[in-house]
């Protein structure tokens, strides 16, 4: 009887998810038929004609729409890999400041988490890029001997240059990406027991040595799994470039929507690039993670 | 005899006002085996601590092994005095992380900066005084816990220490597991360690000890032999005490 019951609950389900997605299907073939699009990906290498304010490949308004859609991921990929890394080195030190001895230190980095946490992404962008980038003069704002050159069209640094869009987006991400890794951080160090600094310290180790070599390898099956869902977070949240006008993969297709009207390839082509690029990201934080454990002997 | 030990008026205040050390002074010299009893909450863990400053203290000031530390806690000293004196703690704190001989070898090697090789054969001798060397490439989890604690024991003689410290070594242990760990440290006092122990074992005290030290609210209440202390006990707070110890 009970089996029965549970068959039967199953196939209710399965009813239900595929009658919604045969609705959406639906509504979305008669939306389709409506504005005389019909559902093709042949547009893509039709000339986009419109140009990029920042391409890492040679790009002319000539190429195709499917070259500026890579631009555009290229553009993505490169502001997530670096904020990620920087909101990592950042949230690092800020986590360690936070559960440190030093009273100041973790004060001023209590304040900085409260700060960063409880006021929008957004808003931080716009500061970042308004206040921050556009804030400073147009001729050369700090310069040291033709090196290093921060102005409102960013920073150049020994030939490379970075544009006040890339960098307030950079910015932004990493601080507010850095609050909640340092949280993630010391949420771990402090599921470490009172017993296992106590241990270290009486054997007459550093604070140091004890940090890499007991405290560290114990909080971070513990830090791992917050820190790729802020990752996660990071890669999804990198959409608001669109706010300070860097011109990632999102922003790139809002225009192409806007010229084509092809919004609902567009938005698949989205879904994918994100799904894929987050499943990179949380598939090889579970390689890290199950190499940690494996060397911990904890598996 | 040289003093190993001289405490001397420690204070440690608690917020509320509560003492947890309450002008305390003691010596234990070379060779010779402190007990320290009284309920819990007496201070006892707390005093223990202060002496390889795990611990702080607000006044009073601590000798040990002739290096002089304050309530300034001077972090240089501090380090100085762990490396000579070892602690065996109650949960016995082993890292789980590391395998058996690695807990052993840690010190040595990153505080002593011995090779790996020599550290690791002292590490084996030391376990197989404790008669745990089979289980040496074993982790912590798959060890009982008067095992755990002997490898604690152990890992606190690698060393060479002048002063053992054992913070309830036995609290935590299963009763047919307790006797391998006194065992144990019965065979560290015949050799000559010196050690200050808290425990509620008063077989162990009664064999080992050469002083009994009472202490309730953070004040020592009597130091005396232990074949006066538990036959004869001065305060009637040290006689009160045992008597509840020997209905459980």
């Amino acid at each position: 009887m009970q089996i029965k019951q549970k068959i039967f609950l199953q196939f209710g389900i399965c009813f239900i998810f595929f009658g919604l997605i045969g609705i959406l299907i639906n509504n979305l073939t008669i939306n389709l038929i409506r504005t005389g699009l019909g559902f093709n990906f042949n547009w893509l290498f039709k000339p986009a004609s419109f140009a990029l304010a920042e391409h890492p490949l040679p790009y002319t308004s000539s190429d195709s729409y499917a070259w500026a859609l890579f631009i555009g991921w290229l553009n993505s990929l490169k502001v997530i890999a670096s904020s990620l890394v920087f909101a990592t080195f950042l949230g690092t030190l800020i986590g360690f400041a936070r559960t440190g001895k030093n009273s100041l230190l973790g004060l001023i980095s209590a304040g900085y988490i409260t700060i960063i946490r409880q006021t929008p992404l957004l808003l931080q962008l716009m500061f970042w890029y308004f206040v921050g980038f556009l804030g400073l003069k147009d001729n050369m704002f700090i310069q040291i001997k033709n090196i290093f050159n921060i102005s409102n069209q960013g920073i150049e640094f020994s030939g490379l240059t970075f544009s006040s869009e890339f960098l307030a987006l950079l910015l932004g991400l990493s601080i507010f990406t850095s609050a909640y890794i340092a949280e993630v951080i010391r949420g771990g160090i402090l599921s470490v027991s009172r017993g296992q600094w106590e241990a270290f310290r009486s054997l007459g180790l550093s604070e140091r040595k004890g940090l890499i070599r007991i405290i560290i390898p114990q909080a971070l099956p513990a830090i791992i799994p917050g820190l790729t869902s802020q990752y996660l977070n990071l890669a999804k949240n990198s959409t608001l470039a669109i706010a300070v006008g860097y011109s990632d993969i999102y922003a790139i297709s809002d225009t192409i929507i806007n010229q084509t009207g092809r919004a609902i390839e567009c938005f698949i082509l989205l879904l994918v690039s994100f799904l894929l690029l987050n499943l990179l990201i949380t598939y090889t934080m579970e390689i890290i993670n199950r190499i940690i454990l494996r060397s911990q002997n904890y598996s | 005899m040289e003093p190993i030990v001289v405490a001397k008026n420690l204070t440690k205040s608690y917020t509320k006002g509560l003492r947890a050390l309450d002008d305390v002074s003691l010596t234990v010299n070379q060779g010779k085996v402190l007990v320290v009893m009284g309920p819990s909450g007496s201070g006892k863990s707390t005093l223990i601590r202060t002496f390889n400053g795990i611990e702080t203290f607000d006044k009073g000031e601590l000798n040990i092994l002739g290096i002089k530390v304050d309530s300034t806690h001077d972090e240089r000293k501090i380090r100085k005095i762990r490396k000579r004196v070892g602690m065996v703690f109650q949960q016995f704190n082993l890292f789980p992380h590391l395998s058996i001989l690695e807990n052993v070898t840690l010190a040595p090697i990153h505080v002593q900066k011995r090779r790996q090789i020599e550290a690791e054969e002292y590490g084996m001798y030391l376990l197989s005084q404790m008669g745990i060397d089979s289980h040496a490439k074993k982790y912590p989890s798959q060890l009982s816990g008067g095992e755990q604690q002997r490898v604690a024991i152990a890992r606190a003689l690698a060393l060479k220490p002048e002063l053992l410290l054992f913070d309830e070594p036995t609290s935590a242990l299963d009763p047919e597991r307790i006797n391998e760990v006194l065992d144990a440290m019965r065979r560290l006092a015949e050799q000559g360690m010196t050690m200050v122990v808290v425990t509620h074992e008063i077989g162990f005290a009664k064999d080992v000890s050469d002083q009994v030290l009472f202490m309730d609210s953070g004040k020592v209440i009597e130091t005396s032999p232990p074949n006066i202390f538990f036959s004869n006990a001065r305060h009637e707070r040290s006689r009160k005490f045992l008597n509840q110890l020997e209905k459980n």
